[in-house]
């Protein structure tokens, strides 16, 4: 189970992580579209960051944490990756409306449920490149190992995991969404930038419920 | 780079503030955002809204006025605009006729809008969309679709038009997307532009070369040359439109855009050949617009758009039009 302190300093740790990986994020951006997804990504990074005491005084629901994270996504990343991200954390939030803790299967049915409303507002699948590469095989690894009566810091490892793979995988095949699918063919070889972030967001929470050693 | 800015910050601010206030008859701006409406918003009559990222001034702010936008939604350069300042757009404009959103054809722009619309649906406003994907240079069968380029403009002028008659929210969607059919346009660019925030040129391009098709950001194109004459370029990229869409025996509208980068000596040039090459392929020009109508800041290049006119939409094209860049 995790409830609010943990949420927020995941929070947090991703926050710091996308901030840390901004100009990664950018290059790998800039080779198969405009090259600005780590500035918009660590620009809203830095506003929770400074939101995040504002929001631990003024939220007990992890739902409405999602919900206001997703709200300021839309609002303030701009582009595609605002919405699609937003749109995630809405859907998310959802599925955890008026819980102050998540089990692990909680919170693989609220990432679930994120996946689903990514892939529905991009119209998009998995093999398309984009950040579901990323969130697709997170979901069935993470609703395998919380089946099996993993511990949250075994659920995450292994959505990180496949998450990782997952970003591997982008680099092995053809854009078809968004900018990066105008290059046709020549977008194959290069590694998807928002499947990272989807990465890096998953290591954080997972590094962060090994330290606080949530069960 | 050398630009006339106080940094890069404000600079969408900046820009829209001292559109609003040469021209205080026709535009109003909304306290705190970049959204622009018209003055004396119409009660009874379809509003019309159209968004796109800073950097492709006069639009999308310059076309608010009578016959044209209710209003206008700029985002950061070369960014949607957010489904918060959307939403604040649709609002501020709507009435019981509805909304029409006309949307350039990036995934942004796509996905910002559509969740606006849904948020501006749970608030029970009645609010459609045409999607504007003219550009040639991409291909029309991928998921993702064509680009959005100048033609915009054009189609903007037939919706708002349309709006003013009284027609209701399905007619005045179903002209756009008729006048949407018959639009196609192709772009060139021999010299890139700077985002102020980056300092650094949007794409590379040899001393000589030139690249048609290139998108407004500077997306690939389909054929990257040296410099060719006026003429040799106007034909490459009309045969790439003609290629794509039958305009034989009809009459068009044409338009010229220059990118910023371009001056009207060089686009005068564009129509001379564009109308040579027309008259011989036996396609009858109505009229022509020529101007920076959809830049992409300091880019050298232009489009040329072509849109299909029937007798219907050669009415509303010719209709009375009061906005800070297309009078009539």
């Amino acid at each position: 189970m995790f409830g609010k302190e943990y949420t927020i300093a995941a929070l947090e740790a991703i926050c710091q992580d996308i901030i840390e990986h901004e100009e990664e994020l950018n290059h790998l951006d800039n080779a198969i579209g405009d090259g600005d997804h780590g500035t918009n990504m660590a620009r809203f990074s830095r506003i929770i960051l400074q939101e995040l005491p504002k929001i631990q005084e003024e939220k007990d629901e992890l739902g409405e944490i999602f919900h206001y994270v997703g709200m300021r996504c839309i609002n303030e990343i701009g582009g595609s990756a605002g919405p699609l991200f937003g749109t995630f954390f809405l859907r998310a939030g959802m599925a955890a409306a008026g819980k102050t803790v998540l089990s692990a299967a909680d919170w693989v049915t609220a990432f679930a449920a994120g996946s689903m409303g990514v892939s529905q507002l991009g119209k998009s699948s998995e093999g398309d490149k984009t950040m579901l590469d990323a969130m697709f095989p997170a979901v069935r690894a993470m609703q395998e190992a919380a089946g099996t009566g993993g511990s949250l810091p075994e659920v995450f490892a292994a959505g990180v995991e496949a998450a990782e793979n997952g970003v591997v995988y982008t680099k092995t095949i053809q854009a078809n969404k968004g900018r990066a699918s105008y290059l046709g063919s020549r977008s194959i070889g290069h590694q998807d930038p928002g499947a990272t972030t989807i990465m890096l967001m998953l290591q954080a929470m997972h590094k962060v419920a090994v330290e606080r050693e949530v069960e | 780079m050398k630009k006339f800015i106080n940094g890069s910050e404000n600079v969408e601010a900046e820009v829209n503030r001292g559109l609003a206030l040469s021209k205080p008859n026709i535009l109003r701006q909304l306290p705190g955002c970049n959204v622009m409406v018209r003055q004396n918003l119409k009660t009874d009559r379809v509003a019309l809204v159209f968004g796109c990222g800073s950097g492709h001034e006069p639009a999308p702010n310059g076309y608010v006025g009578y016959g044209m936008l209710d209003a206008g939604i700029p985002g950061k350069i070369f960014s949607s605009p957010t489904p918060d300042m959307i939403l604040k757009g649709i609002k501020e404009v709507q009435n019981e006729a509805g909304v029409l959103c006309l949307i350039v054809n990036y995934t942004g722009d796509v996905l910002n809008f559509r969740l606006a619309m849904e948020m501006a649906q749970m608030e029970n406003i009645a609010v459609e969309s045409v999607i504007i994907a003219d550009d040639v240079a991409t291909q029309k069968n991928k998921s993702v679709g064509r680009r959005g380029l100048a033609g915009v403009v054009l189609v903007m002028k037939i919706a708002g038009a349309e709006a003013e008659l009284g027609s209701d929210l399905y007619r005045v969607k179903e002209v756009t997307e008729w006048a949407a059919s018959g639009l196609r346009t192709i772009g060139v660019a021999c010299r890139p532009c700077i985002i102020p925030s980056d300092g650094e040129p949007s794409f590379e391009l040899g001393e000589q070369e030139m690249e048609i098709g290139m998108g407004l950001h500077g997306e690939p194109g389909v054929l990257r040359c040296n410099m060719m004459t006026v003429k040799e370029t106007v034909h490459q990229m009309l045969e790439l439109i003609l290629l794509d869409c039958n305009y034989e025996n009809s009459e068009v509208a044409v338009l010229i855009n220059g990118l910023g980068g371009t001056p009207p000596m060089e686009l005068y040039a564009v129509n001379d050949c564009v109308h040579q090459y027309l008259g011989e392929a036996g396609i009858k020009i109505y009229d022509t617009m020529i101007g920076n109508y959809m830049t992409s800041m300091e880019m050298g290049g232009f489009s040329i758009s072509l849109m299909r006119l029937d007798p219907h939409l050669k009415a509303l094209y010719d209709m009375a039009a009061v906005t800070p860049i297309i009078r009539r």
